[in-house]
């Protein structure tokens, strides 16, 4: 079913706490990220560096998915494909019931959101502990995280505080922002000690070397990849690169860009499970590889740089239509300028479709993306896509062809290319210039000063003057 | 499964795009810092991320370490009695807490571990100086948890050993030639979160305390 974005959309401009929130986060995160590249130069360079890399392991990547597969068997971790999020779903219960595990911790992963894992093993009696901070304070509040790099981005520390004192009425209320998350240290470091399966998602998968690369601040994503005797980490097929060399200008740039810190506390690379002689460590690693669309984007030489995403939300936190609207206006996985050009591609363009106009075009993603995705150019190509009359390159029917909008198009494209047509119908603009009917403008009008034609047109302005080129 | 593979693979093959080959030669410039200049950009970077850093030599560490230990009121310390470090620790053990030794798999004293551990001394493959960062490769001496769980994590690093970036890490230890280690960690700083609010506290899950004693 579609979305409804412009009714989302209108809903959370109405919630001034959100308006607020928002604004001060996201200006936060900016700050930092700017203060993070203060030579223009060395970040242009970095950023041609990491979009060839990622640009070569999108074009490699069927061999590189085989490679990685290879060593990541050699190294002894299990390699699952998943054609669809119910397939990766089924894997996870598979495993947990394998084990007859009863519940998992959870480090932060996007992909384990795109495949609704909580609900599905909740409906198989298998519980998901969130163990992120900000993913922790989004399951107590039973919602969708709003931002990919910080999922509680919309919550202040008061409505934080009531709501952890709700769960947790037996320690005192506080809005301290310390001791709040004292009280998740508290409430999951016995879960760490006794979960049976920590699961994970990856931020970056090595080919050559067969590891896992996975970036955090808290140490919870290492409990969950360390702790239990099982670690399942799920992620996209596009996450492979070529060779560890290829991770450190990419690490470079995913912390900063995201966070505008020149490092993460914790790099974490997962070569193998415990190994013979070791004290501890996953007995069994699992990583899933998700496709779920991925592959259909692979296709078309501009749509493809979609893949190249690392995933750091820069985009997002420099979007105009972001700032205003929030994540779960996008209804999405990945809200922001990223998700309007990856989620239409991978569900469809009759479901997301309506994302594409969640965009002014003014071009800030794109100046800011560590990897130097075109996104207001593929914006643009998929709303062309969305209304062109033959097939539509992405899947999906292409529903928002609307007939009258094509015949006034049809219209103004016979005008423009027939001189004489076109001075007619600018003439007849300029003396109708008191007469245009203010419903044309639509919304455009509320904020806005209707745009008004000038007396006389351009031709006749410059022949007055006796310039004619013709 | 199988058939799972085939299909995505089959795919990605069908659609699979001419690369063009051409790589960037934008390389970022490598950096060389002297030794000092090392040590100091590595200390900033670690201060800065709320990391203790202490000055020690081959002779004064463990010394410092009784120090620290005695100035945080640690009652009891793991090491391992095996280790380059952990064997001077052993041998004169009566200066510091009381050992602890991580003699059996993590299963058989999980529950004891995580609650009564209060602090973990370890030693380090490197460190980094451009991000200020240690370079763990946990192994059966000094397991993987060591650095986790309890709530002060000390370690030692030689001054000798701290690259420049991470890049140079992974070309001078070989990483690719000789095969990853089965987990490398770098740890910059006590574990830390900034999100409520955007605002950083420390000590989320991991250590609430990084100490670093340069040797």
């Amino acid at each position: 079913m579609a979305i409804n974005f412009r009714k989302n959309a209108a809903k959370a401009l109405k919630q001034d706490d959100i308006q607020i929130n928002l604004k001060n986060v996201v200006s936060r995160l900016r700050d930092h990220r700017s203060a993070a590249f203060t030579d223009a130069a060395l970040f242009e360079q970095l950023r041609l560096e990491c979009k060839s890399i990622r640009e070569r392991a999108v074009f490699r990547l069927p061999r590189l998915l085989e490679q990685l597969e290879g060593n990541l068997l050699r190294n002894g971790i299990q390699v699952h494909w998943a054609e669809t999020t119910l397939q990766a779903n089924q894997i996870v219960l598979d495993i947990m019931q394998r084990h007859q595990a009863t519940f998992l911790v959870k480090g932060k992963s996007m992909v384990s959101e795109e495949m609704g894992i909580n609900a599905f093993l909740a409906s198989h009696g298998i519980e998901c502990l969130e163990s992120d901070l900000g993913e922790f304070i989004i399951q107590l509040a039973n919602e969708k995280p709003a931002h990919i790099i910080v999922p509680a981005i919309h919550k202040n520390r008061k409505q934080i505080a009531s709501l952890m004192h709700k769960y947790f009425p037996e320690m005192p209320y506080s809005e301290d922002i310390d001791i709040l998350a004292a009280k998740a240290r508290y409430f999951l470091r016995d879960k760490f000690c006794n979960a049976p399966v920590g699961m994970t998602g990856v931020n970056f998968m090595v080919a050559e070397t067969g590891t896992l690369c996975l970036v955090e601040n808290e140490g919870n994503g290492r409990m969950c990849t360390t702790v239990p005797p099982v670690h399942i980490a799920v992620t996209g097929i596009e996450k492979v690169i070529e060779r560890l060399d290829d991770l450190p200008p990419l690490l470079s740039m995913l912390v900063r860009s995201a966070t505008g810190q020149p490092i993460t506390t914790y790099v974490n690379m997962i070569s193998s499970p415990r190994r013979e002689g070791e004290q501890d460590g996953p007995e069994e690693v699992h990583l899933v590889l998700l496709d779920n669309g991925r592959s259909n984007i692979c296709g078309d030489m501009e749509l493809q740089e979609t893949l190249h995403c690392i995933r750091c939300g820069a985009c997002i936190n420099h979007c105009p239509v972001y700032r205003q609207i929030g994540g779960h206006a996008y209804d999405t996985v990945i809200p922001g300028p990223i998700g309007a050009i990856l989620e239409p591609q991978k569900a469809g363009m009759d479901r997301y479709g309506e994302l594409t106009q969640a965009s002014t075009l003014c071009g800030a993603c794109s100046e800011v993306c560590p990897v130097k995705i075109p996104i207001p150019k593929i914006i643009n190509r998929l709303r062309w896509e969305a209304v062109r009359q033959d097939t539509c390159n992405v899947s999906g029917s292409c529903p928002a062809r609307k007939p009258l909008e094509a015949v006034i198009w049809k219209i103004w494209s016979q005008v423009c290319s027939n001189p004489g047509l076109y001075r007619l119908l600018a003439q007849l603009v300029t003396r109708l210039r008191n007469c245009i009917p203010a419903a044309i403008w639509q919304g455009w009008t509320i904020a806005r000063t209707p745009p008004k034609p000038a007396r006389t047109t351009l031709h006749e302005r410059l022949k007055a003057k006796g310039i004619d080129y013709e | 499964m199988n058939d799972t593979r085939k299909a995505i693979l089959n795919r990605l093959n069908h659609y699979q795009l001419k690369y063009s080959g051409i790589e960037s030669d934008a390389k970022a410039k490598q950096t060389d810092w002297g030794l000092e200049e090392k040590v100091k950009r590595f200390t900033a970077r670690m201060q800065a991320v709320q990391a203790e850093v202490h000055e020690a030599s081959l002779e004064t560490w463990p010394e410092v370490l009784q120090e620290i230990c005695h100035a945080k009121a640690i009652n009891n310390l793991l090491a391992s009695p095996s280790t380059r470090w952990g064997k001077e620790i052993y041998a004169d053990a009566k200066r510091f807490p009381s050992l602890k030794r991580f003699q059996q798999p993590v299963e058989a004293w999980k529950t004891d571990f995580f609650n009564t551990i209060e602090a973990a001394v370890t030693g380090s493959a490197g460190g980094i100086a451009e991000t200020g960062s240690l370079i763990l490769c946990p192994d059966m001496q000094e397991p993987r948890t060591l650095s986790l769980v309890p709530p002060i994590h000390i370690a030692l690093l030689e001054k000798k050993r701290i690259y420049n970036t991470l890049s140079e890490a992974i070309h001078q230890q070989n990483w690719v030639q000789t095969g990853m280690p089965t987990n490398v960690i770098l740890i910059s700083g006590p574990s830390k979160s900034a999100d409520i609010e955007q605002t950083m506290t420390y000590g989320v899950h991991g250590p609430k305390e990084l100490i670093i004693l340069l040797v």
